[in-house]
């Protein structure tokens, strides 16, 4: 079971897309995994021929359980214990009304209650350490809770959680909310936020945009949130420091661009799949990618590799009439990018004051990593991009 | 004990237990099946029979009810009979005699008749006797209340449990596992009784306490060498009396290690190996970080073809990977 975010503690096949004796490429999708995010395709780290399918649909598995068991050379495909960094959501929310999705799992598999294996004695610990034992995967005996795992959750969790506390009274605190309040939670306990803002001029931006439009056919049309994308995607260029992660107290550059879109869910909650190599993409590719994205988000059909592979997040609260957004970054990423709504104000140029679309763009940063110095850079460059919208 | 050792065999130690105690008392004898002329089966007694005559080594019929009862009998009228069986299978012969007679006497005589008897006999697998020689049924008689069932592994244990049985006043039966007559080492020269009580820390360990006893003892010894290659720290229990079983040794032990796996060359179903879990579960549950697992022989009557007997009693590798699993999660 790969994990499919920093917080995945569990996650239940829904279905197989192969069976015994199928051969397998390096890529392929093999199963459709639910998680607290919803159903997400799994896809497989080795090519090779299925032998067997440990795990059944229905079935819920801590992250590392082995999941089938690849043939051919008699190798097992042991889950890679934490794929990757991870994603996932980021603070405030969502990118767009059109983005927000329906609902997210169309198979509700397994009860999401099943029992906890816990040994008799972790659980005994469990309760002496006040561990919440749905919070931690097992290691032990059939991927049972073990007192070492207990001590472990016990130890990194020394820092008393805040939790999404007073506020969180009366909100349903589902699976995913449970996932967010511990991802908020470690965010600002460990992350040294610092805040930048900035206003953005948008009315080159946008009239570029409208002519760009007016010569496409309405499938074809941009929206100006691809812009906003495309803009940060480039900037992050010079900008290293702001892409990546922060892992085992250092920062280990991004290897590509690669954007998480902050995607609000109807049903609450929210969720943040992963455009790759934006600045290696036109805006065509983006736009194709976003409502992609959007698409399978709705029908629970994301990848894990791109709930994986966020280097860092954009939120985007414009549509709800937001006009300044202060993000939480999502770790174990570093920054986060949030744009407000764009709203037509007086501006001032050349002795003359007239009004233009402007829009707050917002930068929240590790400041373990990067300094208000590069900070302020970034948000500069991000405005000088969309000053020539024409070379985006 | 002197720091002297001398090179024994588990056969020569069982036969200088059997020799010390007809010389230490001369209530003493021996009696069963080919134990005088022939030597004994395992050539046990060799010699014994023109060391001490034929009133104190006595051959008897094929009739193992007969002789168990006549060896209660003449434990009721004073003597201290050993009382020789062939194999464990051939003491169901007698089990009428062992349960209804040895055992319950002393309860049905209102505590006027003590049995000191002492039964000894062969058990377990591995020398292609084939099914009707190579059970382990010892887990059956640790069922009885009246009894006490002890299954010497070590050479000390071997040279040292008989003279201790012969002193107790009630029956006491003795399995020697047949794999390890020829098994040799070194004993103290002046080797003696030992204790019947307590089970015994073989290997001392942190992770894991494999519990075993008899002939599976030092394939338990060997996975547990093994173990420590791959750096886990497993403690090695032998039980050495299964009835009655030292409880307070096995939860110390299980406490310390927070998982334990049995190691029983009888079957599962109703097996001693069950029983051992059992109080485990009433008397540690609450010490246990995984589930208690054992490793047991397949239920099959045990096969002639020496890879199929193989197959079926455990060994080293499966007592590793049921061990790996219980410590590490995975085999």
């Amino acid at each position: 079971m790969p994990s499919l975010g920093a917080d995945m503690q569990f996650g239940t096949i829904v279905d197989w897309r192969v069976k015994p004796g199928d051969t397998v490429q390096r890529g392929d999708v093999v199963a459709l995994v639910e998680t607290e995010k919803g159903v997400i395709e799994v896809e497989i780290f080795e090519s090779g021929v299925i032998d067997s399918l440990v795990v059944q649909p229905g079935q819920k598995v801590p992250v590392g359980a082995t999941l089938a068991t690849l043939g051919g050379d008699g190798k097992k495909i042991e889950p890679q214990p934490a794929a990757k960094p991870v994603t996932p959501p980021a603070a405030a929310a969502p990118v767009k009304e059109e983005i927000a999705p329906a609902k997210v799992a169309t198979v509700r598999a397994a009860e999401e209650s099943a029992r906890l294996r816990v040994s008799p004695l972790a659980r005994k610990r469990a309760q002496e350490l006040a561990v919440d034992l749905s919070t931690i995967a097992g290691t032990g005996a059939d991927g049972s809770i073990a007192i070492a795992d207990v001590e472990r959750a016990a130890e990194s969790a020394k820092t008393p959680t805040p939790a999404v506390a007073p506020a969180a009274k009366g909100l349903d605190l589902g699976a995913m909310r449970r996932v967010i309040a511990a991802a908020m939670a470690r965010s600002k306990r460990e992350i040294p936020h610092y805040y930048l803002s900035t206003t953005i001029d948008l009315s080159k931006a946008l009239a570029w945009l409208a002519a760009e439009n007016a010569k496409r056919p309405v499938t074809k049309r941009l929206l100006y949130s691809a812009l906003l994308i495309r803009a940060v995607g480039v900037a992050l260029r010079s900008t290293p420091e702001l892409n990546g992660f922060w892992k085992n107290d250092e920062f280990k550059a991004g290897e590509g661009i690669h954007i998480g879109l902050a995607i609000s869910l109807r049903q609450g909650g929210l969720i943040n799949p992963a455009i790759h190599d934006v600045d290696k993409k036109n805006l065509d590719e983006l736009m194709e990618n976003m409502l992609d994205l959007v698409n399978r988000a709705r029908t629970g059909h994301l990848r894990s590799s791109e709930l994986s592979d966020g280097t860092i997040t954009v939120t985007n609260l414009g549509e709800q009439g937001v006009e300044t957004v202060f993000g939480v970054i999502y770790p174990p990423q570093v920054a986060l990018v949030g744009f407000g709504k764009i709203t037509e104000r007086p501006y001032a140029a050349n002795g003359m004051v007239g009004a233009r679309p402007m829009i707050d763009a917002t930068l929240a940063a590790d400041h373990r990593v990067s300094d208000g110095h590069r900070g302020g850079r970034f948000l500069l460059a991000i405005d000088r991009l969309l000053q020539e919208p024409e070379k985006l | 004990m002197s720091a002297e050792k001398t090179k024994t065999t588990y056969r020569e130690a069982t036969r200088a237990a059997i020799r010390d105690a007809l010389l230490r008392d001369e209530r003493v004898f021996l009696m069963g099946e080919d134990v005088g002329r022939y030597g004994g089966c395992f050539a046990v007694s060799k010699g014994l029979l023109d060391e001490f005559g034929p009133e104190r080594i006595r051959d008897t019929p094929l009739s193992e009810s007969a002789f168990v009862g006549a060896g209660i009998g003449a434990a009721m009228g004073g003597a201290r009979p050993i009382v020789e069986i062939m194999t464990v299978n051939f003491s169901l012969l007698a089990l009428d005699q062992i349960v209804n007679n040895a055992a319950t006497i002393l309860h049905m005589s209102g505590g006027q008749f003590n049995i000191p008897l002492v039964i000894r006999m062969t058990t377990g697998a591995g020398r292609q006797l084939a099914a009707q020689h190579s059970h382990s049924l010892e887990g059956w008689y640790a069922h009885i209340p009246g009894i006490k069932v002890l299954t010497p592994a070590t050479l000390e244990d071997a040279r040292g449990m008989l003279w201790t049985a012969l002193e107790d006043p009630d029956p006491v039966l003795i399995f020697e596992n047949g794999l390890l007559y020829n098994m040799e080492g070194e004993l103290a020269a002046d080797a003696g009784p030992v204790d019947i009580s307590k089970a015994a820390i073989r290997r001392p360990g942190k992770q894991i306490s494999l519990i075993t006893y008899g002939g599976t003892l030092f394939k338990t010894l060997a996975a547990a060498e093994e173990l420590a290659r791959a750096s886990i720290d497993a403690e090695v229990v032998d039980l050495r009396t299964l009835r009655p079983l030292d409880t307070a040794t096995i939860v110390d032990s299980v406490s310390r290690t927070h998982r334990a796996l049995i190691v029983d060359e009888g079957w599962k179903s109703g097996g001693i190996s069950a029983e051992i879990m059992a109080r485990i579960m009433e008397n540690c549950f609450y010490e246990l970080d995984a589930p208690v697992a054992r490793v047991c022989s397949i239920e099959v009557p045990m096969p002639y073809p020496k890879h199929l007997e193989d197959a079926a009693i455990p060994q080293v590798p499966a007592i590793v990977a049921a061990a790996r699993r219980l410590v590490t999660g995975h085999e």
